[in-house]
C-alpha cells in the first residue's frame, strides 16, 4: 500500500464511527485547549515581562546607591535606631529609606572600579506642577531614561537626548487632564512646567511634548514626564538656583554600564566589588527574577494539569483504538490476506491514532486561541485594566506548532498497543471470527 | 508434463501441543493442474478448511511441503509472501467480508490498493471487474445496501480484480439462496472456464462439488477420495 493511500484510508477510518471518535477527539480537545491557554498565559506575561524590562532599564545597566546603615535591611534587619548620617538624603526609592548621598568623588570611585564602563548621576528633580496655557496646573513627577530604556509611546516619539530643545513625554493619563482630545494632539504642543528652587522663588520652563508614553507596570516614566537630556539639564540647574555647590553635586543613585555580555558570575563579582566599596548595586534582573520565577513556576503547574489531561485522554486513544481493531478483525484479517504487510497494518493504525490527535489538539488550539484572545480582551478593559500593554494570554506560533506536534506524538504513542494488536493478528484466527 | 500450479506432499499441521495437541491433517498429498476446478469437500472439522488455509499460504505447514509452481513455499516470507499471495490469490468467502460502510468500488478495488496501484489504474480496473459481474451502476452504492447476491458478487469482483491465477471459495454459496447461489456458482465455473482461473472451492455442498473437474474428500485430517471427473 503506498503512503498517501495508507494516510486516505486511516483518515477515512476515523469517520467511520463518528461518535466514537467525535468523543475521544473531545478528550485529546480538553488537553489541547488547556495547554494552548496555559501555554499561551505564559508567553503572554512573559512577554509583558520582557517589554517591562527594557522599559525599568537596559540589561547592561546597574543601579548603584552608597549604602547607609537601614538601607536594604527592610524588616527584620539590623535593630534599633540608624545612627544620623549628615550625609543621607531620601533615596526616593520605596523600601530604601535613606541612601548616603553620592558625591563627584563617589562617581570618581565607581569609574574606577574594576568592570565598571560608565557612570551617571541620576538627577532627581521635583516639579511643582505641569500646566498647558492658562489651563488647570496638575501635580507632576520627573522621571529620567537611562541609555537602553525605552518607552513603550502611544503617540510620538522618545525625546531626543541629542537635540538643544527642551522636548518632554506625557504619560497617557495627562493628555485629557491637560486638554488634548487625543493622544496625537498631544504631540507638538507645548506645556509649562513649574519648579520651585533653593531660595522658594518659582521658575516656570517651557517645553515641547514629542510623545505619550504608555504607563506600564515598570515603565521608567510611571505617571512621570520624562525630559530629554537638555531639558533635565535646565530643570536640574533651575531647581539648584541658590544652593551651595558642594549641595548640587549630590546624587541619591547613579546608574553604572558594564560589559552587556557580562556573565551572571561577572555581574556578581561585579557586585562584590561594588559592595567592598561599599555601594550596593541592583540590575534589573534583580529587580525581575523573583517576578518572572513565580510566572514560570505557575504556568509549569497550569501546564502540568494539561499534561494530565492528556494523558487521560490518551487511555481514550487507547480505548477506542482497541475497540476498532475488536470490530474490524475480519477486514484486518482480510487485508493481511490479500497481501498486507503487518508494517502497513500497524501503520495503518497508528495514523489513525494521530490523525485523532491532529483532530483534537487542532480544534483544542483554534477554540483555545479564541477563548484567549478573547479572555485577554475582556480582561485588559476590566479586571487588568491598571496593567496596560499586558495581553494576558499571547500566541507565538513555534509554542502552537510545538503543542499540536506534541498533542500527535502522545496519540501516536497511545495508537501503538492496539496497532501492535492488530498488526499481530493471524489472518486465518481473523477470518474465522464471527 | 507440465509443472502443476500447487503440488502437495504430505502435508501435515498440528495445532497447540501437549494434551491439547490437535492434528488437523495427517498427510495430504496431490498435484493441481493451472486451470483445474478443485472441490475440497469434508464436514465440519474434518480439516478442509485448514487445507484451503495452507493452500492459500495463510498458514504454514507443520510437515511436508507446497509448491507454487515448483517454488516451495517455505522459502516465501515477509514482503515476498504477501506480494504473491496479492498477485496470485483471489478470495470469495462465505461471509462476504465487505467493509459495510465503504462503496462497492472502494471494496473491490482493496487487493490493488495493498498492492500499490495508482488511483486511476484502481478505478478502472475496479470498474472493469464490476463491469463484468453486471455490478457497474451499484459502485457508489455502500456495500452494506447490497442484497445477498449482489454482495457475493461483489465479492467475486474483489478477488477477480487483480487477476489471479488461482480463486479460493470458501462455501461461496453458503449465505444465499439455491437461485442466487446457481448464479454465483455459474459465475465462478465461467471464469475457470474462460480464463483459465484456478478454482478451489471448500463446501460440504455435494451438488456444488459435482460441478468441479475434480472432488478431493477429505476426513478426519486425512485425503479419502479423490475423483477426476468431469464437469456436467
Amino acid at each position: 500500500m503506498r503512503t498517501p493511500d495508507l494516510i486516505v484510508s486511516a483518515v477515512a477510518n476515523t469517520f467511520r464511527s463518528k461518535t466514537r471518535t467525535a468523543l475521544t477527539v473531545v478528550a485529546i480537545f480538553v488537553g489541547g485547549f488547556t495547554l494552548t491557554l496555559t501555554s499561551g498565559m505564559g508567553t503572554g506575561i512573559n512577554a509583558y515581562i520582557d517589554d517591562t524590562v527594557t522599559g525599568i532599564g537596559a540589561s547592561d545597566v546597574m543601579t548603584v546607591t552608597k549604602v547607609s546603615e537601614s538601607a536594604g535591611t527592610g524588616f527584620g534587619g539590623d535593630s534599633g535606631p540608624a545612627e544620623y548620617n549628615p550625609d543621607a538624603i531620601d533615596s526616593g526609592q520605596v523600601g530604601q529609606g535613606t541612601v548616603i548621598a553620592l558625591t563627584p568623588d563617589d562617581l570618581d570611585t565607581l569609574a574606577g572600579i574594576d568592570g565598571v564602563l560608565d557612570v551617571q548621576a541620576t538627577k532627581s528633580i521635583s516639579a511643582d506642577y505641569i500646566v498647558v496655557g492658562d489651563g488647570t496646573p496638575y501635580v507632576v513627577g520627573v522621571g529620567a531614561l537611562v541609555e537602553g530604556q525605552t518607552l513603550q509611546l502611544a503617540a510620538g516619539e522618545a525625546p531626543d537626548d541629542a537635540s538643544d530643545a527642551f522636548e518632554v513625554v506625557l504619560p497617557v493619563s495627562y493628555v485629557e487632564p491637560l486638554g488634548f482630545a487625543e493622544n496625537a494632539d498631544a504631540v507638538g504642543r507645548s506645556v509649562t512646567i513649574a519648579l520651585t528652587d533653593a531660595e522658594r522663588t518659582r521658575h516656570l520652563v517651557e517645553a515641547t511634548i514629542v510623545g505619550v508614553a504608555e504607563e506600564g507596570i515598570a515603565s521608567p516614566a510611571g505617571a512621570s514626564i520624562v525630559p530629554n537630556d537638555a531639558l533635565t539639564d535646565e530643570l536640574y540647574a533651575t531647581q539648584n538656583i541658590g544652593l551651595p555647590s558642594d549641595l548640587t553635586e549630590r546624587y541619591a543613585q547613579a546608574s553604572v554600564w558594564f560589559a552587556s555580555d557580562a556573565t551572571d558570575a561577572q555581574i556578581a563579582a561585579l557586585k562584590e566589588r561594588l559592595a567592598d566599596a561599599g555601594y550596593s548595586g541592583t540590575t534589573v534582573a534583580d529587580q525581575l527574577g523573583a517576578f518572572t520565577t513565580v510566572i514560570d513556576g505557575i504556568v509549569l503547574v497550569l501546564n502540568a494539569f494539561a499534561v494530565i489531561a492528556l494523558l487521560a485522554a490518551s487511555f481514550g486513544i487507547v480505548n477506542t483504538l482497541l475497540m476498532s481493531v475488536q470490530e474490524r478483525t475480519r477486514e484486518i484479517g482480510l487485508m493481511k490476506a490479500m497481501g498486507m504487510g503487518s508494517g502497513k497494518v500497524f501503520g495503518l493504525f497508528s495514523l489513525e491514532a494521530t490523525f485523532i490527535g491532529l483532530l483534537g489538539s487542532g480544534i483544542g488550539v483554534i477554540l483555545g486561541m479564541l477563548a484567549g484572545t478573547a479572555i485577554s480582551s475582556v480582561l485588559s478593559t476590566g479586571l487588568l485594566a491598571d496593567l496596560p500593554g499586558l495581553t494576558l494570554i499571547a500566541f507565538d506560533p513555534v509554542s502552537i506548532v510545538v503543542i499540536v506536534l506534541v498533542v500527535m506524538g502522545v496519540a501516536f504513542l497511545a495508537g501503538t498497543l492496539p496497532a501492535a494488536r492488530a498488526a499481530k493478528a493471524d489472518p486465518v484466527e481473523s477470518l474465522r471470527y464471527e | 508434463m507440465d509443472t502443476p500450479i500447487l503440488s502437495v506432499r504430505d502435508v501435515h499441521k498440528t495445532y497447540g501441543s501437549g494434551q491439547s495437541r490437535f492434528e488437523a491433517l495427517k498427510g495430504v498429498s496431490f498435484d493441481v493442474p493451472e486451470g483445474q476446478s478443485v472441490a475440497i469437500v469434508g464436514k465440519s472439522g474434518s480439516g478442509k478448511s485448514t487445507l484451503m488455509h495452507l493452500l492459500a499460504l495463510l498458514d504454514a505447514p507443520s510437515g511436508g511441503s507446497i509448491a507454487l509452481e515448483g517454488t516451495d513455499t517455505r522459502t516465501l516470507r515477509g514482503s515476498r509472501l504477501n506480494r504473491t499471495r496479492n498477485k496470485t490469490f483471489g478470495f470469495v468467502f462465505q461471509q462476504f467480508f465487505l467493509t459495510p460502510r465503504a462503496s462497492v468500488l472502494d471494496n473491490v478495488i482493496l487487493p490493488l490498493k495493498i498492492a500499490g496501484v495508482g488511483r486511476a489504474e484502481r478505478k478502472r480496473r475496479g470498474m472493469a471487474a464490476l463491469e463484468q459481474l453486471e455490478l457497474a451502476d451499484k459502485a457508489r452504492n455502500r456495500a452494506v445496501d447490497l442484497s445477498g447476491g449482489q454482495k457475493q458478487r461483489a465479492v467475486i469482483a474483489r478477488a477477480l480484480v487483480n487477476n489471479p491465477r488461482i480463486i479460493f471459495a470458501d462455501e461461496p454459496t453458503g449465505n444465499l439462496d439455491s437461485v442466487t447461489g446457481a448464479i454465483v456458482e455459474d459465475i465462478l465455473f465461467g471464469l475457470n472456464r474462460e480464463k483459465g482461473i484456478t478454482l478451489f472451492v471448500v463446501t460440504h455442498d455435494e451438488e456444488l462439488a459435482a460441478r468441479c473437474d475434480r472432488r478431493v474428500y477429505i476426513r478426519d485430517g486425512l485425503l479419502v477420495e479423490d475423483s477426476v471427473a468431469v464437469a456436467a
